[in-house]
Order: structure tokens, then sequence, then C-alpha cells
């Protein structure tokens, strides 16, 4: 599946200071600090948009039912068509790719769209872990469901015990680049990475993501908008796919959703070769292992050698060929339901060379990946400086 | 039929559905979707792999759990995997992403569903919190008295009489007589139980095709002529109760008025609602057709909008109907409207 | 921030930071077709699996679909209390609403004879000793507190016998017993 019809850019990117808690501002606050800097950025005003797309993960996050209705005045929807989506984890990256049909269909031309999470209004450990009924109450949060997964992965590659350390550190490091990040450990040392007590053993706490309350916002147009803009980062290629989480068979260190969706993406990029191709990746990392674990689900490397890209350094913003979440990642900064569209947002960011300290130099195609529930929903787009010669 | 679009939209149509209502249902959402998803994709002869697109509406708050629809999704059989989204919203609006997603070209044919289970809830409650968190959600008024408040307003503007809700209660078949309503006491003043929804556990699910392929899949496909929705202010002091602005626009952007309808079928949950979007909509307080369904006596959230269009789609392929018009609602005092019209003809 | 307009007349006075609202909400869940079938059964200490239509796929416990084929389930068959472990990990973070001692073992378990795992708590067993194979039985309350809730069997402990090996264990055993052709 292509991206079909018209061509469509991101030409505004905006983002709020994601933080544990943030207290200076309500739900409307948040959404239109983001929603506000996409527009100043596009060179738009609230009238010129056509649509909103909002996304975001459970609403007992903030403990208010479809908050996108009393959120209509502050995202300026009054008469307009509003769709709020909701895929779990991927839900910024689904977002951004239901604003993206909606230019590529030809039904609107300039299509704002945001996805946010408040997560500390409520109690997102709660939310993450609210008891199935009928069902034993083992899980606590979703460290304790992919931890699990991360093992089979470091016993069938035999990979080093501190690979995952590795990443955490990177992204930490990389988060200091980036002035909206969660997370600012300057101080931060390797050993402390490695020191740090064990949350979901083998998972540290300092392998883990934050919780953060945050947003991200883009505007999203058609070629002939995109033309008249200072700097769109075209859309080459989006895709979606979902799984089941558990049935006889599952891949559930590699999942085929994960394959297919990313086969399927290259394909409409006409990439065939995705580590060289492709210039930055910001990439859902949520526990430092998924870092090896998508490289090599994606088709950045062969099955088995991701973390052979941590330990050399491939994917670090100085000196690697591949950097890898220059923004420091859902490892550094975790709105849960905006995770996916900052890294698609921080993708265009990029090849628009507007990624400020985190600029990897010349990039000119980048990925945005999310994905979501049970390693189960995937949505992943590929942005470009120059426009798309096939489609 | 949209302000941005010159080139002509896909012809796109509802080619089967499936739905079920009770008012408390034993299964679980997986084993209420599954038969419903299985007889549309038999119907059609198509097998998941087939499908193109899957979309969904259903809602965490009402399922009382945060990523409810995660499990639902096993009802699809989603493996090998497959290309699927999911809107926090009624189902109605997972098939205008689905309508947007044939417009781009890239599939044939879709699955779209939603489903809801108030009856674990209170749903009257669990409304409630869809209000504005700050100012309005902690007085805790339920869906009820919110929408009496709109009720007293457009009966104290002489918009609406208390008889015209009677005679809709009736029509509706909520009450035998306009003696038997004004002798029901208050529920909510002025609503009385005969003018309020009695909710329902439910689910529906279509497949809906692209010209080309609608015609090998369904006799006499229900072709989606026009879609459109909107969305009003959300504070109650901001806008004027008596009037749906999002209705009206969305009506008039899908063209309602293009041809006859012959059959509405409305998302009024409750008696007010159904004058209301009469009224915005244009259309004639009585039917001329008899109404196939009234939500007002099962109401499944998530899932009335979509079943609207379910109807209207069976009014066509039973012949009772040439051009259909089907609406869904969400929000608060109708802040939110789509609205689908469908033809037996392609044009 | 944006600058708001307060009027003369509350100068002085304290801005409102928070609303602090208390919700509650009581959902009374009815367990689904095939989960009384099993939870009844597991109130007389006996596991139920589902057997799936398609291709015999034994799924535990029963949740009345297949969700390869998005079938119904409605025959079940009786599993063993044994099994072993797919995977697992040890946490050190507490479960809201529950007392357990810090850290315990949350495994996959997967029931002899059963393609797909549950998680579960594993206990009687030093964190590290336990590995992915390890062959593990169920530990059930004792039988007068036995009732129709996943609760009755408060966690599985090592059986002994030799492990699985690692690729015929959890989700890797339905390919190594060539059972079919899931998702390769």
């Amino acid at each position: 599946m292509g991206t079909g019809g018209e061509l469509a850019a991101v030409v505004g990117v905006g983002m709020t200071k994601f933080s544990a808690t943030r207290g200076d501002v309500s739900m409307p606050g948040l959404v239109r600090e983001a929603a506000q800097r996409a527009l100043d950025d596009a060179g738009m005003q609230w009238d010129d948009i056509d649509a909103v797309v909002m996304g975001k993960a459970p609403d007992f996050f903030e403990g208010v039912m479809m908050p996108e209705i009393f959120l209509s005045e502050a995202l300026g929807c009054v008469g307009k068509p509003m769709l709020r989506v909701h895929t779990a984890g991927s839900v910024g990256g689904s977002t951004a790719l239901v604003a993206a049909s909606l230019v590529h269909s030809g039904v609107h031309k300039r299509v704002l769209t945001v996805a946010w999470e408040k997560q500390s209004e409520s109690n997102a450990m709660w939310a993450l872990s609210l008891k199935q009924p009928f069902q034993v109450s083992i899980n606590a949060g979703a460290g304790g469901y992919f931890s699990p997964i991360i093992r089979q992965y470091m016993e069938a590659t035999q990979a080093p015990e501190l690979i995952g350390c590795m990443v955490a550190f990177k992204d930490r490091q990389h988060a200091l680049l980036n002035p909206y990040a969660h997370l600012h450990q300057p101080d931060l040392t390797f050993d402390q990475v490695v020191e740090s007590p064990m949350l979901w053993e083998p998972i540290r706490y300092s392998e883990t993501c934050p919780s953060s309350d945050g947003a991200a916002a883009m505007v999203i147009v058609n070629e002939e908008e995109a033309e008249k803009a200072k700097n769109p980062a075209w859309i080459h290629a989006g895709a979606m796919r979902s799984e089941a989480n558990n049935f006889p068979g599952r891949d559930e260190v590699n999942p085929l959703a994960s394959r297919e969706c990313a086969e399927d993406l290259w394909k409409q990029a006409g990439i065939t070769n995705p580590r060289e191709e492709i210039d930055v990746v910001e990439m859902y990392v949520p526990f430092s292992w998924y870092e090896p674990m998508w490289l090599e689900s994606l088709g950045f490397c062969e099955r088995g050698d991701g973390w052979k890209l941590v330990e050399s350094g491939v994917t670090h913003i100085e000196g690697g060929d591949l950097p890898v979440n220059c923004s420091g990642g859902v490892l550094s900064s975790n709105p849960i339901g905006a995770s996916g569209m900052i890294r698609f947002a921080e993708a265009a960011l990029q090849v628009r060379g507007m990624a400020g300290d985190h600029q990897v130099e010349g990039a000119r195609k980048a990925m945005g990946h999310a994905y979501g529930g049970g390693a189960q929903y995937f949505a992943m787009w590929v942005v470009g400086k120059d426009k798309p010669t096939h489609n | 039929m949209h302000e941005s679009e010159a080139k002509p939209m896909r012809k796109v149509a509802v080619v089967a559905a499936a739905s079920r209502q009770e008012e408390k249902m034993l299964d679980t959402e997986v084993e209420l979707m599954i038969p419903l998803i299985s007889e549309v994709k038999a119907e059609t002869g198509l097998d998941q792999t087939e499908i193109g697109f899957t979309c969904s509406g259903s809602s965490d708050f009402l399922a009382g759990q945060a990523f409810s629809f995660v499990m639902t999704l096993d009802a699809v059989g989603p493996v090998p995997p497959i290309t699927e989204s999911h809107v926090e919203m009624d189902g109605a609006w997972a098939l205008y992403e689905t309508w947007v997603k044939f417009q781009m070209g890239v599939i044939d044919t879709a699955l779209v569903y939603s489903y809801g289970k108030p009856s674990p809830g209170s749903l009257q409650d669990v409304l409630s919190t869809q209000l504005d968190p700050y100012y309005v959600a902690p007085l805790w008024p339920d869906a009820h008295a919110v929408a009496g408040l709109q009720t007293r307003t457009l009966l104290e503007q002489g918009i609406i009489t208390a008889d015209q809700l009677a005679d809709c209660a009736v029509r509706a078949g909520t009450i035998e007589s306009r003696e038997e309503y004004f002798s029901q006491p208050m529920l909510s003043d002025p609503l009385r139980q005969a003018d309020c929804p009695t909710y329902a556990d439910g689910g529906v699910a279509m497949i809906l095709a692209a010209e080309g392929k609608a015609e090998e899949l369904c006799e006499k496909p229900a072709w989606i002529t026009g879609i459109d929705h909107r969305i009003d202010a959300h504070h109650f002091g901001v806008r004027d109760l008596t009037t749906v602005p999002s209705a009206r626009l969305a009506a008039e952007k899908a063209g309602v008025h293009d041809g006859p309808i012959d059959v509405a079928e409305l998302h009024a949950a409750y008696t007010t609602h159904d004058l209301l979007l009469r009224k915005e909509i244009g259309l004639p307080e009585t039917p001329n057709h008899s109404q196939r369904s009234y939500p007002i006596k099962a109401d499944t959230l998530m899932a009335s909008g979509l079943l609207r269009i379910a109807e209207a789609a069976r009014a066509i392929w039973e012949g009772d109907a040439n051009r259909a018009l089907a609406h869904a609602t969400a929000g608060p005092l109708l802040q939110q409207n789509l609205i689908c019209v469908l033809s037996g003809e392609s044009n | 921030m944006a600058e708001i307009n307060v009027p003369s007349s509350l100068d002085g006075v304290e801005p409102v930071q928070s609303v602090r609202t208390p919700i509650r909400m009581e959902y009374t869940f009815t367990p689904g077709v095939a989960a009384q079938t099993y939870l009844r059964e597991f109130g007389n200490k006996k596991i139920l699996g589902n057997v799936s239509p398609v291709d015999g796929a034994i799924l535990v416990p029963p949740r009345g679909a297949d969700p390869r084929h998005g079938a119904l389930c409605d025959e079940f068959v009786e599993m063993p209390h044994t099994g072993h472990v797919g995977s697992y990990c040890v946490t050190n973070v507490p479960i809201p609403g529950r007392d357990l001692d810090l850290p315990y073992i949350s495994a996959w378990i997967f029931l002899d004879g059963a393609d797909v795992g549950f998680l579960n708590l594993v206990a009687e067993c030093p964190p590290e000793e336990c590995r992915i194979g390890m062959r593990v039985e169920a530990v059930w309350k004792p039988d007068e507190e036995l009732g129709m809730t996943a609760e009755n069997i408060l966690y599985w402990k090592p059986s002994g016998g030799p492990d699985i090996p690692f690729e015929e264990a959890g989700v890797r055993g339905w390919h190594a017993r060539k059972r079919g052709e899931t998702n390769a």
C-alpha cells in the first residue's frame, strides 16, 4: 500500500517541553503550545487549517473520556472535521499517517495534527496495570511485558550484557542536545547506567523510559501548498501493520508485522538498502534493547547483528553512520500518546535541517517509527528533503 | 462536496453489514464480534488477507479497560499482519477514515467495525467524564441532565413543544400515546423516561468496496455519494444550544439535499435530538418512510452511529430506499456530527 | 505562557493552579462464554484449554477465540498442571493492589501440550536460578479456598526434570514441534 494520490509534506513542526509534570499548563494549554508552534513554523493561522487529527493513548491517563471533544475550541476545530486516533503506543505515528492520508486523498489541503499525553493528571502506572477482570494481576507496567521478550533476544544472540546500557547512555547523551527532552542528565556516566537497579531484570531503571507530559504537532499540506512553504519535508512513504499479540508460533522478538511494515515502507519509498539510504532514524525505543531489536527487524542489518551496530557506535550522532534517536528518543521523553509523533516530527526536522544541536549534518532522508500494544502495532514513515520521484 | 477538492471522489459502497444488539450480553467483545465479522466476510467471500484495510471504533472508558480495543483485534484474525487502525470514536468515524483511505487509491476493500458494552458500567456517569474536566465534570451532570439542559432551552424559546417531544416518543415506540407520555414522571426535568435512551450492548461490522469491486461482492451496492463530519464548540455557554451548526454544515457538505431522502437514520438518543436534527438538516418532522431503527430504544455507545449507516445500507439493499441518510453524533449536546448519504445509484 | 487579562477586581487573588477531582466508576464485568467454563472448572482444580477448530492448536487460558483466524473456539480440553517457562523477568516493581515480596519472577508459562503461554508468578525459586525452559508445576490454594477465580493457582514452582532447550521453549515450541506454519 503506497502513499497513493497526492503528494504531501510537513511544513510546520511544534513540540512542547517534555517533563514529568507540566503543572504550568492545563490540557488545552499543553496542546496549544505544540499546535501554535507548528502553525508559527508553517507561517499559518488557525483559520488556514482545514481539518484536525488528534491522537493520544488511553484516556485513563488523564481521567477525561474523549478529551478531544472538550479541546475542540483549543485546537481551533469549531466548524471543522476532527478525528481522534488511538492505536496504543504507536498512536502518535498512526495519527500522523491518518493526517497525511487526508492530504494524499485530496480531501483536504492543510491538516493540523497533534498528539499528546498529560499523564501526570491521572496515574499512568495505575492505568497501565489496570487489573483485567478474571485474570491474575501480575503485570507491573509495560516493562514487565517487554522484558521477557528482551531476555529471549539476549539469549538467542548471546549479545554482550551491556548493549542495553550503551543504548540508554547514548540516548541520554543525545537528549542533552535537545532542549525539549524530559531527561537532562549532564553528569550521567556509563557506570551509573550499569549500576542502576534492575526494575524488570534484565532491564534496569536507567534503561527505562520516563513518564512525561507533552505534545507534538505538525502541519501537513499538499504539493501546491508545500511549494509555497519555505522548507517542506516531503512524505515519501507511510505504512501501518497490526497483528495479534499471543498466538501459536508468534515471533515476538521480531514480529512479522514489524518486518512487513518496514518492507512495505521501503518499497513505497524506493529504498533497497536502508542502511545506506537512510541518514537518520527516530525509532520508538522505550526500553534500551529495542534499539538493536528494531534495527534488525526494520532491515538495517541482518537478524542477530543489531547489537553489533550498537556496540560499534553506528547509532551515535558523533561518528555513527546511522544515528538513531538524536532527539534522545523515548528513553529520554515519553508522553505516551505523543511519542510516536515526536519520532515522526523529529525525522521531519532532520531533513529540514531544523534539528538544532542534534542535527545530523546533511540529512536528506529520515525514518520515523512507532510501535505499540504487545509489540503488535507498527506505524512508520520516510520523509525527505527532496520531492519523491515515484509514487 | 468538499471545499478543497477539484478531482472527483472515488466511488465507495457498503456491500455487507451484520449487527447485534442486546440489553445485556454475557459475551466478551471478542465473542460478540467474531460472528459479525465472520458473517460479512462470508457474505462477500472475502478472507482477511484479501481485505485492504481494517478500521474500528471503540472506547476504553466505556469498556473500563485501557487499550481495550487491543483484545478485540483477535476477532479479526490479524495473522498474517494486516493494515489496521482504530479511532476512539463511534465506528462512523472509523468508516470515514476508511473512506479517506479509499480516496488514496491504495485499497479496494475494507472491514469497518465497532462495538460497545454499556452494561458493565453506568453509562450516564461514564459520559460525564467527557465533559470539561475543570468546570463541568466535577459537578457530575449525567448524560440525561445535559440533554435536559438543551431541551429546556428549546422549550423556553418556543422552538419545540412538549407535544412534539411526546409525538416523537410515540413515533419511536418508547411510549404508546401522548396521554401516557404526559403521565410519566419527569426523569431529568424536562425529560421523561420516554425521552431518554435505553442502553444496549452491541456491535456492527461491515465491508466496504470501491467501484469495480463492489459490484462483484454485492447485488446492489449502497454507494456513498456524500460524507462529511464537523465539530462544534464544547463549552455550554459558548454556543447556541438551540442549533447544531456542525450537523447543518456536514449535511450541506455531504450533499443531503442534492436529491430526495427516502430514509433518514438519525443517531438521536433523545427525542430532543431527533427534533433538533431534523430541523437543522432540513428533514420533515414526521418521516415519509418509516424509519428503520430508533437508537433511543437501543443505544450502543461507540456503535450507534455506525449502526445507522448499516441500517441505511439495508434500506438500499432491501429496496426501501433509493437514497438514504445516516447520521452519527458524539459529545454532549450533539457536539460532533457526521452525515453519510447512501444511494442505490453510483452517481 | 500566554498572557491572561484578569479584571482588576481579582488583583491579588491567588490563581487556581490545579483542580483535584476524584472519579470513581464501578464496572460489573461478565467473564464471557469461554471464560465462564474455564473459571467453573478452575474452581474444581482443573485447567482447561480451548482447541482451535482450524488446526487443533491448544490455547490456554481459553478466550473463546483463535486470534489467528478470528474463529470461535467452543471445544475445551483438560490440561496438565505442569509446563515450562517460555520466558520471564525478575521484577522489582510492586503491582498496584497486590502484596508481593520484591523481587518476584513473572513468567510466561507454557503448559505441556499448550501452544501459547500465559503470564503468572514463579516462586520457590531463587531469581538467579530461573531460566528459559525450566520445568514448573502449579501450586494451588488449599482446596477449601478454591473458587471461580483466576487466583486459585498461587504460583508456579520448579518441578525438576530436564530443561526444555531454548530453541523449543516458549513461542519457539510451535515451530520446533512442527506444529504449523504461523509466522516463520
